[in-house]
């Protein structure tokens, strides 16, 4: 077989090329043809089917998110934005955060360990791209139903991975969610989040500038394993009449990439790098072009150069392999002999494959010949992009009229106490210690906060107690019932469980689940979310720094609920004074802070007792979000809360058994009267319970603090209403019920060891 | 004029500055030693940290056993010398038989971290002279090969001589044989555990408590005054 250079290319014209194999449509080729002004060789046919998939080059979603920039709040913190590896935030004292939250959710179907371990590594080689050390790890998790036998195929091979790599890395993993919903069957997401720490002058680009410089490629040799991950197996609906997809999921070896962080954080603390980009999706395709396109020169890249696993490999598959633990530098020539021998230090393989050209052309050779040759800018940035249509589904209008405050409540307290244990006992609220047991959570010595807590919270510096929190959150049964209001619910939930624990939101980073783009009503979906989302960031200021897109998560017709997570990022000056969940101490109070609503639509009770998804999801209302902040991280710094914990799924009832739980004390509740206008006892109580009203909080206040914590709430005007002491070793709601602990523990914490043993 | 106490680093390994930081805290030197390294740096003591020294394959501890710092680590323990394995160091202790036994996975076969109560059962080695013997303390656990396991004969041998130093109490979280959660050499200066003291020196962070300190403060004690 002759090879196909770019002469011979542009001799044969005619020849036929497996374009709609690689994924690309037929317009899409016919462009890399005018762009070319030739039939591309197969190598280049290569590179552009996997950068101009929808994974490499948000071709749908573009369009959408430009509005995060557009509508960007002024924030001082934001140090580098959309576009980079990660985006990058000042947190004061000299240190940055880089941060970010991907989707590994195709590959962790087909191989659930494989999957969500190199979901891990993935995301971990985009912090260290940016020059930071990675400290901590979170994983937001959906599942199908709790009880199909699928999901115990799916679930505990995606724990297992996510251990497996991340436990092996050192990396402490602090948060996460973890939610069963029937309509995530067939299409799991395994998202997966990680947290880097700087100095500000560490921060490191995707670029290749000065020409002469050398392009480094080092890390685990390349094999024929991923190739097309990105176009193949993230880009397309599943459709169970192809074969097999396996032999696109990557295998990860998270000791080599160990490895690569240590060496890497060498490198860059001798100041030997000048660009950088990790090897993920598209492999090499997507390294040596965004770099070249990010730089000021071209790239020259022998490819003969790179070490391989599989020496029959063509070089379409070397560019196209997704193998990975691997990483691309550019450094100076003077500073090569020092890089390799930081790479020697650590046993990681390192070659010089390329270098910087002072053309603007991105060269590849094999065996000496030319076999790509393009301007890297129409690889990297100048894909297709789509105005896709979208349209408000029919089904919307009577989605939403099918009002969850129409279900049967319990009409005596027994029934209530019944459905209490009923709630926290479900899957969704139960306990989800059987996954974070198997993640290493305190590796590093810096965990200050993890999973079960409102949000992870790591101690950046030891000398001055600065530190950063996270959490995750996303609920796909309210974006369903509201796209534009399920991402803010989501948004104001992240930003509430950062402030719970006491740390100031700074910014976002977000993974945009949905179906497929090519359906109106899943583009319509997407684009309200975003549009919530980027509405809701600029009103609450925190600025969204960068995320991830994932579409075409359906089988067949039928899309998962969109499911926008948002990630928020906060700081807090000394995590001595953070605030856990746990009711530690016997005798403080128990205040209820904010407005409770009769609103179930969407809500966990409505999903528990009645398997009902309809009507309106809850009232957003930022500005109260923003001052329950406020007033969680005042009363956090100034010792006036002891212990706060949010308000979300599940509702007070849900929060109080948490809290209990945790501090192994139990509490005396008093429910305020009149909070409903059902006009019964028990329905008052049941609204007080189960209401998933936004903008809510219970805390913990020692007495001595009660009324300097009442005459803050009261000054600002967040409503805060005394409804009890911990006390006892029960949970008791007066006039209604008593649970003792032990039998609430049972309930909440047997139900998914239960259903996985 | 403190003690000098060497961490070492593997490829792999992870709470190497975990473990420099507890060193500090009791108030020791901590000085970083390097896997390919056979000069211990005139340290007074060594801890080998946890982490997933060569990704743990082949098994755990079985590569890093044969690294050049190892050799001086041997002999020098043979000599007399403090080492405190630490998990991943443990096996490796194992691996080199400075320590009898050996780790396989754990019996429910999946990764486990929680906070874990062990007994201290011998407080006549190096590292264990500031608890008090029965102590109840609370160490954290994050392991997956952590079951110890041994032929009857060693297992009755260790019991006999006392060298069994700590037990699993309440739960046992892999399936150690007898419970057995740390063993010492017969010289007791050579002692391995699973669990993790080096994450247990600060209440702000880990699970929470600091009852690893006595072991930190025990081998301060020991050399200082040696």
């Amino acid at each position: 077989m002759t090879l196909d250079t770019t002469k011979h290319a542009a001799e044969t014209p005619d020849v036929e090329l497996p374009w709609a194999e690689l994924g690309l449509k037929e317009d899409e080729y016919l462009r890399v043809r005018e762009v070319l002004g030739r039939r591309p060789t197969g190598a280049e046919l290569a590179m552009y089917s996997v950068m101009w998939s929808e994974h490499c080059s948000y071709k749908s979603s573009k369009v959408h998110l430009r509005q995060f920039g557009e509508k960007a709040p002024a924030s001082d913190a934001l140090l580098v934005g959309i576009g980079e590896n990660a985006g990058v935030v000042d947190i004061g004292q000299g240190y940055a955060v880089t941060f970010k939250v991907e989707s590994h959710n195709h590959p962790s179907y087909v191989e659930p360990y494989q999957g969500a371990a190199t979901g891990v590594g993935g995301i971990v080689r985009d912090i260290i791209a940016m020059g930071a050390r990675p400290v901590a790890v979170v994983d937001p998790l959906r599942m199908g139903a709790a009880d199909h036998p699928d999901t115990k195929r799916v679930l505990p091979g995606v724990v297992a991975g996510i251990g497996g790599y991340g436990n092996c890395l050192g990396l402490p993993n602090i948060g996460g969610e973890l939610v069963f919903d029937a309509c995530y069957q067939g299409n799991p997401l395994v998202n997966a989040g990680a947290i880097g720490v700087m100095r500000h002058e560490d921060i490191h680009l995707a670029k290749a500038s000065g020409t002469g410089n050398k392009v480094i490629l080092y890390g685990a040799r390349t094999g024929g394993d991923g190739i097309g991950g990105a176009s193949i197996l993230a880009s397309e609906t599943f459709d169970d009449a192809k074969p097999s997809k396996r032999p696109a999921v990557q295998v990860g070896d998270p000791f080599q990439e160990k490895l690569l962080i240590e060496c890497t954080l060498e490198a860059f603390a001798e100041k030997l790098v000048v660009g950088i980009q990790d090897l993920g999706a598209a492999g090499l395709s997507c390294a040596t072009s965004e770099l070249a396109s990010n730089g000021s020169g071209g790239m020259r890249v022998e490819l003969d150069d790179v070490p391989l696993r599989d020496s029959t490999l063509s070089p379409e598959e070397i560019l196209m392999s997704e193998s990975q633990e691997r990483m691309c530098a550019v450094v100076e020539p003077a500073k090569v002999e020092r890089f390799l021998a930081i790479c020697e230090k650590w046993d990681v393989i390192a070659t010089v494959i390329g270098e910087v050209t002072d053309g603007d052309r991105l060269e590849i050779f094999w065996h000496g010949e030319k076999i790509v040759d393009v301007d890297p800018r129409t690889v990297a940035h100048d894909g297709p992009v789509y105005e896709r249509p979208y349209a408000r589904p029919a089904w919307q209008d009577a989605l939403q009229a099918d009002d969850a405050g129409k279900l049967p409540r319990p009409a005596t307290s027994d029934e209530l106490r019944e459905q209490v244990l009923k709630l926290v006992a479900s899957p969704n609220q139960a306990s989800k210690a059987w996954v974070t047991d198997q993640y290493d959570r305190i590796v590093q010595g810096n965990t200050v906060l993890a999973q079960p807590e409102d949000s992870g919270m790591v101690r950046v510096s030891e000398d001055t107690g600065l530190g950063v929190a996270i959490a995750t959150d996303g609920n796909g049964r309210f974006a369903k019932l509201d796209p534009y209001a399920g991402a803010q619910l989501a948004l104001a939930e992240s930003y509430r469980n950062v402030a719970a624990a006491g740390a100031k939101p700074l910014a976002v980073s977000d993974c945009l689940n949905f179906g497929s783009p090519e359906d109106p009503a899943v583009m319509w979906q997407f684009a309200e979310a975003v549009r919530g989302l980027a509405d809701g960031c600029q009103q609450l200021g925190t600025p969204v720094t960068g995320g991830n897109v994932s579409l075409y998560n359906q089988t067949g017709d039928a899309a998962i609920h969109p499911t926008p997570v948002v990630a928020v990022l906060g700081v807090i000056d000394d995590v001595n004074r953070r605030t856990p969940i746990a009711f530690a101490t016997e005798g403080q109070l128990v205040y209820l802070l904010g407005e409770t609503r009769e609103e179930f639509g969407g809500s966990a009770w409505s999903q528990v007792i009645h398997d009902h998804l309809g009507g309106l999801p809850p009232k957003v209302d930022l500005e109260r979000e923003r001052l329950l902040a406020e007033i969680l991280v005042s009363g956090s710094r100034d010792g006036m809360i002891d212990a706060a914990h949010d308000l979300s799924d599940g509702g007070l009832v849900q929060a109080l058994t948490e809290s209990c739980l945790r501090g192994g004390k139990g509490a005396r509740i008093v429910l305020p009267e009149g909070v409903s206008e059902s006009g019964t006892v028990v329905g008052d109580a049941f609204v007080a319970l189960f209401s998933e009203s936004a903008g809510r909080a219970v805390v913990a206040v020692p007495r001595s603090e009660e009324l300097r914590f009442t005459d803050m709430c009261g000054a600002r005007g967040l409503p805060a209403a005394r409804i009890g002491v911990v006390d006892g070793d029960a949970l008791e709601v007066q006039g209604q019920f008593s649970i003792p602990l032990t039998e609430l523990r049972q309930a909440h914490e047997a139900t998914i060891p239960a259903l996985l043993a | 004029m403190t003690a000098r106490v060497g961490v070492v680093t593997f490829p792999g390994t992870l709470d190497d500055r975990d473990s420099q930081r507890a060193v500090r805290i009791a108030g020791l030197e901590a000085v970083p030693l390097w896997h390919r390294d056979k000069d211990l740096h005139q340290v007074d003591a060594v801890v080998l940290p946890g982490g997933f020294s060569y990704g743990d394959y082949l098994r755990a501890g079985a590569i890093s056993r044969f690294s050049p710092v190892m050799e001086s680590i041997i002999e020098q323990a043979k000599a007399g010398m403090p080492v405190l394995g630490i998990c991943n160091g443990f096996q490796i202790l194992t691996e080199t038989h400075l320590l009898p036994g050996a780790m396989l996975r754990n019996d429910h076969l999946h990764f486990v971290c929680r906070d874990q109560k062990l007994r201290v059962e011998n407080t006549h080695t190096a590292w264990t002279a500031n608890f008090a013997q029965g102590q109840e303390i609370h160490i954290p656990l994050k392991n997956i090969d952590g079951q110890f396991v041994a032929d009857e004969r060693t297992i009755d041998e260790l019991e006999a001589e006392g060298r069994v130093v700590f037990r699993y109490l309440d739960v046992n979280p892999n399936g150690s044989l007898r419970d057995i959660a740390g063993i010492t050499n017969a010289t007791g200066n050579v002692v391995g555990l699973m669990p993790h003291p080096e994450h247990a020196v600060d209440p702000l962070v880990g699970t929470g408590g600091s009852d690893g300190l006595g072991f930190f403060t025990s081998i301060l004690r020991k050399l200082v005054k040696a």
